[in-house]
């Protein structure tokens, strides 16, 4: 009999818990400063990725799939990728195929110039463009789950790899426009991305390390929103602690400061889907 | 249908210990926040979570292998890890269930040599 012979042990309840009692060796996607990319020769990378301020729990909880909750996001836009949605009776696939192939190395390089769009866009962008454009369908709200969930797949393809910034001249207008609005002060804290994310990187902001703001996981699961969330969320939270008024996501703001974001973590690979606390 | 992880060994020896894991996307909703406009959010949370075991050839539902209750402190897409003893070939099926008539079911064949 089952019930005599077996003996089950609860680990743990919860994404916390469970993620303290194991441990695993990092695999290769694990993320570790880039040598490459921005540094020269025998340069030594300053640049770490906010992973190496978490947690050893909440690592375990990003490099193991099984646990990784944001999987969850990257199966739900895997089965979409192939849904056929929108007037023209068509889905990602009809176009673009294999998502492991053709969208290897993709979200790399975004935000991106959109010749079509005349303009710099993010990844979500990028994905309601097809669908409004090739699809027919209604474009996603941005931040939307199931959009999340699309952003997700399509940056799962790429994890590992090293970030690639456009180097476009607009793409390059729009990094440096990001540049200036991570120097300048805002809110009525009067502070600028800088003077916590350079300046006092690795210090304490209340119970929690300050990390250097590279944008390599993204989209990736906050254990404070108990779920997947893009860039601009993220950067929406911090203009809000600073008591700012929030750019509206998709803006020209958001995208610039996106795309500067992505211009300094240059060559450090990417996490997608990463989780924070 | 609610999107779920499973990991369950394909193969194991007999008598082997091996790990169960079930993770799924669900809100986990409390019932004691309110939305952004201030309206309450009505609860809606798993409740309880069962695995079982029916051994290849039989049929009925099956040994109750690990179940649990699930309450509100516990956090949206809960994961759950748990082990047994491997000792026949035969079907796991897992269960969620929980407000607003939830659930869900999920099955993991295991061989045992």
């Amino acid at each position: 009999m089952i019930g005599k012979s077996t003996k089950t042990v609860l680990l743990g309840l919860g994404l916390g818990l469970a993620s303290a009692v194991l441990t695993f060796a990092p695999p290769a996607h694990a993320a570790t400063t880039a040598g490459a990319g921005a540094g020269a020769g025998a340069m030594v990378d300053a640049r770490k990725s906010g992973y190496e301020f978490m947690l050893p729990a909440t690592q375990v909880l990003q490099r193991d799939d099984s646990q990784n909750p944001a999987m969850l996001w990257v199966k739900d836009g895997a089965a979409r990728w192939s849904q056929i949605e929108g007037a023209n009776g068509k889905s990602c696939a009809s176009c673009h195929a294999h998502a492991k192939a053709s969208m290897k190395g993709v979200a790399a390089k975004y935000p991106a110039y959109s010749s079509s769009l005349k303009r710099v866009i993010n990844l979500q962008q990028q994905i309601n463009f097809c669908r409004a454009a090739r699809q027919g369908a209604v474009p996603f709200a941005l931040e939307n789950p199931a959009l999340l969930g699309l952003e997700s797949y399509v940056a799962f393809q790429s994890r590992g790899m090293l970030t690639a910034p456009s180097s476009d001249a607009v793409t390059v207008a729009a990094q440096n426009k990001g540049q200036s609005l991570f120097n300048q002060r805002m809110g009525q804290i009067d502070l600028s991305c800088k003077d916590c994310h350079v300046d006092l990187a690795g210090r304490s902001l209340a119970g929690n390390l300050i990390p250097q703001a590279h944008p390599t996981g993204y989209p990736l699961y906050r254990l404070a929103w108990q779920a997947v969330g893009g860039l601009q969320r993220r950067l929406r939270n911090c203009l809000v602690g600073i008591r700012a008024e929030p750019y509206a996501f998709g803006s020209e703001e958001m995208v610039a400061l996106e795309a500067y974001l992505v211009k300094r973590a240059a060559g450090m690979p990417l996490e997608s889907p990463a989780v924070r606390p | 249908m609610a999107h779920t992880i499973l990991t369950v060994p394909a193969v194991a020896k007999s008598g082997e210990i091996i790990e169960l894991r079930a993770l799924i996307q669900h809100p986990m909703e409390t019932g004691y926040r309110r939305s952004s406009e201030g309206v309450m959010l009505p609860r809606d949370l798993i409740r309880s979570f069962t695995c079982r075991f029916l051994e290849r050839g039989k049929s009925g539902e099956g040994e109750l292998v690990f179940s649990a209750t699930l309450h509100a402190a516990i956090s949206a897409n809960p994961f759950l890890s748990f082990h047994t003893t491997a000792y026949a070939s035969g079907t796991f099926v897992l269960t969620w269930s929980g407000d607003n008539g939830f659930t869900q079911t999920e099955r993991a064949h295991i061989a045992v040599r």
